[in-house]
């Protein structure tokens, strides 16, 4: 996503221009955690079930590579063709060839991120293949020519009555028109011919199992169900991480999944494709695009073990109120600002950054990847690299030098008490950020060491 | 047994009350305490801002002012738990790690060490608790909303000692309120809007006051609140823990 090159910090300043927006944009996203808390708690068993699947997903990362040949090895044996991409540009060039093999220039294609992630709808339409989006959320952002602002509810960011204004200049709903289940109804129409006419369907991959060569997808619209089962050729993409061992695992994976993602016990579909029908051709991409590099980072190799539920951005307090757009990558939030420094660092460098460490996302993570550590970890790696701020690095030093030294640091201590004191202008004005919004603290007369001294002179 | 009393240098600076509270509460309750006079930071404001190789010269004080005492006590969980998790020293290591299993949080230390269970503190007001971060999640002071769990709170069960005290109630009691050291200037527009939105919780529930484990949180809030021209006030949980108001 083109942002104009603008940081999270500058994004975030832009979104947060429109108070009552964000307001609502909390609200809305708070909302979601409150069902998923609900959801939660309604199992006695919760924090054993993300053990659990955070147990099988670190059995997975340590051997993933015996995995993918096993499930390659069933997944053909029930007659799926099964491609290797090694990054975003081959996955794209992958799909290109197979729709060019099977004649078809028009495609319909549920939710995945992945796709999102390799660019594949700008690389068709370049193409000159047109794709779309069966997901409503993704339908709407795509008619927006806007990137999705959450990898689990796309248009979040959109109001209805937004919603309503695309609708009538794209699908001709009457103008003012905003009531979600009207709206909702226009899209089905609209979806349903497209469904019909498409010979060709991609969809994503939430789980593909090792033991039966199987691939397991979530939706709660059947929107990868329409598309698949009237398409000639399905097309199935998924990052090489989203391989589970057994089928039984399941049965930890959808308990967890959509509780931590809506609050709903189970997504409305949880489709199970192991062979094409009759007449069809299945493909399925694994695509690396990274991903071995991020497991070989001792660090941050359990960033893999996301099965993108969005809790953490839900969660997080800095999603909520800066928007998903000011993440200007595929997968927003505290799980997207671990892994977007391993596909380009210098240009997802402020990410890490983009967060309190405050820790709720750790928290609520299905599969207990310690989102916010790898946050704090990434700060270092961003800095080592070079990728920080000259000014800010000057800054750090100089507050090494005063730290260190105990005399230095009284001294500048009272210095700036004296400053806050005598000479407010020169630190409450508009070059001091934390003067734009909050009061400087109150010098008071002594410091702490200072009264310590003149009360304890017995010590 | 003897305790090295830790304060943090923006609380040595701007909040010396939350200091000397600290230090009386625990005169009070029979400790020894002794303040190392030539102590200055924890180094968090550089590792948090990805510099923690710059935190040597830090380390090494902290090692050299701290080593000798059976616990190290800090009115702020922040600060405490970016020594537990990251003191570091290659010359001592063993000191190092000796530190980060004896340093506590004020009110974990009460708690868990001392085992109060009666204080003679008395204040009378409404007041709101703010669950700060590092010290909740990061310490584990108190239970978090994200996970199930029994719940159990330190500051909590310390606040329920002080006689007229009243807790109000917040509609979310443990959301960050966008302090986050540099992020606070890094982040303004996002920090500004999470302190203003906590306050705004605390003020809806009818808070006199404003407490933490934390003097970073209130600082920042204090800061919001001060430029909304409120009469709400932060307030060190040690001074709270301390008072002698009827």
């Amino acid at each position: 996503m083109s942002t104009g090159a603008k940081d999270h910090a500058q994004l975030s300043d832009i979104f947060n221009k429109d108070e009552a927006r964000v307001d609502w944009h909390d609200e809305t996203l708070w909302f979601v955690r409150a069902k998923r808390d609900k959801a939660a708690n309604s199992l006695p068993e919760w924090e054993a079930l993300r053990e659990t699947a955070s147990q099988i997903k670190d059995n997975v990362l340590s051997n993933l590579h015996d995995y993918l040949l096993q499930f390659e090895a069933n997944a053909e044996k029930n007659g799926i063709k099964v491609h290797w991409a090694a990054n975003g540009e081959e996955h794209n060039k992958i799909v290109h060839s197979i729709l060019k093999e099977s004649g078809v220039n028009r495609i319909v294609k549920s939710k995945s991120m992945l796709t999102e992630e390799c660019h594949l709808n700008d690389y068709l339409h370049k193409n000159d293949i047109e794709v779309i989006d069966t997901d409503l959320g993704e339908r709407i952002v795509q008619l927006a020519e806007e990137p999705p602002s959450h990898i689990v509810l796309p248009c979040i960011h959109k109001k209805k009555e937004e919603i309503g204004d695309l609708f009538h200049k794209h699908l001709g709903t009457p103008e003012g028109a905003s009531d979600p289940v009207f709206l909702t109804a226009a899209a089905r129409d609209h979806l349903r011919e497209k469904f019909i006419t498409r010979k060709a369907a991609i969809t994503g991959v939430n789980f593909a199992i090792a033991e039966t060569g199987e691939f397991v997808v979530c939706t709660n619209e059947g929107n990868a169900d329409m598309g698949a089962h009237l398409a000639d050729v399905h097309i199935a993409c998924m990052g090489i991480e989203k391989i589970v061992p057994l089928r039984k695992h399941l049965s930890v994976f959808l308990r967890i999944l959509t509780r931590s993602a809506t609050g709903q016990p189970i997504t409305t579909y949880s489709s199970h494709f192991k062979k094409p029908r009759p007449g069809q051709t299945m493909h399925i991409v694994l695509v690396d695009n990274g991903r071995t590099t991020q497991l070989g980072r001792e660090d941050f190799r359990n960033s893999l073990k996301c099965i993108r539920c969005a809790a953490c951005m839900n969660t997080c307090p800095v999603y909520r109120r800066s928007g998903g757009h000011s993440y200007h990558t595929a997968i927003a939030g505290p799980i997207g600002s671990i892994l977007a420094p391993n596909l380009d660092m210098k240009n997802y460098a402020d990410l890490p950054f983009a967060s309190t460490l405050c820790g709720s996302c750790s928290n609520v993570c299905p599969v207990k990847i310690n989102i916010h550590e790898q946050l704090y970890k990434w700060r270092q790696v961003i800095v080592k690299e070079g990728y920080a701020d000259p000014k800010k690095a000057m800054a750090m030093k100089a507050m090494d030098f005063t730290l260190s030294n105990p005399s230095i640091y009284k001294i500048a201590g009272k210095a700036g008490r004296w400053v806050l004191k005598h000479a407010p202008f020169t630190v409450n004005n508009k070059l001091n950020l934390w003067y734009k919004h909050r009061e400087m603290p109150e010098s008071p007369k002594q410091s702490f060491g200072e009264w310590y001294k003149q009360n304890n002179k017995n010590d | 047994m003897t305790v090295g009393l830790f304060i943090p240098c923006y609380i040595d600076q701007f909040y010396p009350n939350a200091a000397i509270a600290t230090l009386t509460l625990l005169k009070k309750l029979g400790v020894d305490v002794v303040y190392p006079t030539k102590q200055t930071c924890c180094g968090q404001p550089m590792a948090n801002s990805g510099f923690e190789h710059l935190t040597q010269g830090c380390n090494d004080l902290f090692i050299e002012n701290f080593s000798e005492f059976d616990y190290v006590v800090s009115p702020s969980g922040s600060c405490v738990l970016h020594i537990k998790d990251h003191l570091h020293a290659d010359k001592a290591e063993d000191k190092a790690l000796g530190i980060r299993k004896k340093i506590y949080e004020l009110t974990e230390f009460l708690t868990d060490v001392l085992k109060v269970e009666k204080l003679t503190a008395s204040f009378p007001h409404k007041v709101g608790v703010h669950q700060s971060c590092h010290g909740q999640r990061g310490l584990m002071l108190a239970q978090m909303s994200e996970l199930v769990e029994a719940p159990f709170s330190k500051p909590l069960h310390l606040l329920n000692m002080v006689e007229g005290l009243e807790l109000i109630n917040l509609k979310r009691p443990d959301e960050c309120c966008g302090f986050g050291g540099t992020f606070c200037v890094a982040e303004e527009a996002v920090s500004v809007k999470m302190g203003k939105d906590r306050v705004a919780d605390h003020l809806n529930g009818g808070a006199e006051y404003i407490t933490a484990a934390d003097m970073s949180c209130l600082m920042h809030m204090e800061g919001i609140l001060r430029r909304q021209n409120s009469n709400v006030k932060v307030i060190h949980i040690a001074e709270i823990l301390n008072a002698q108001e009827f």
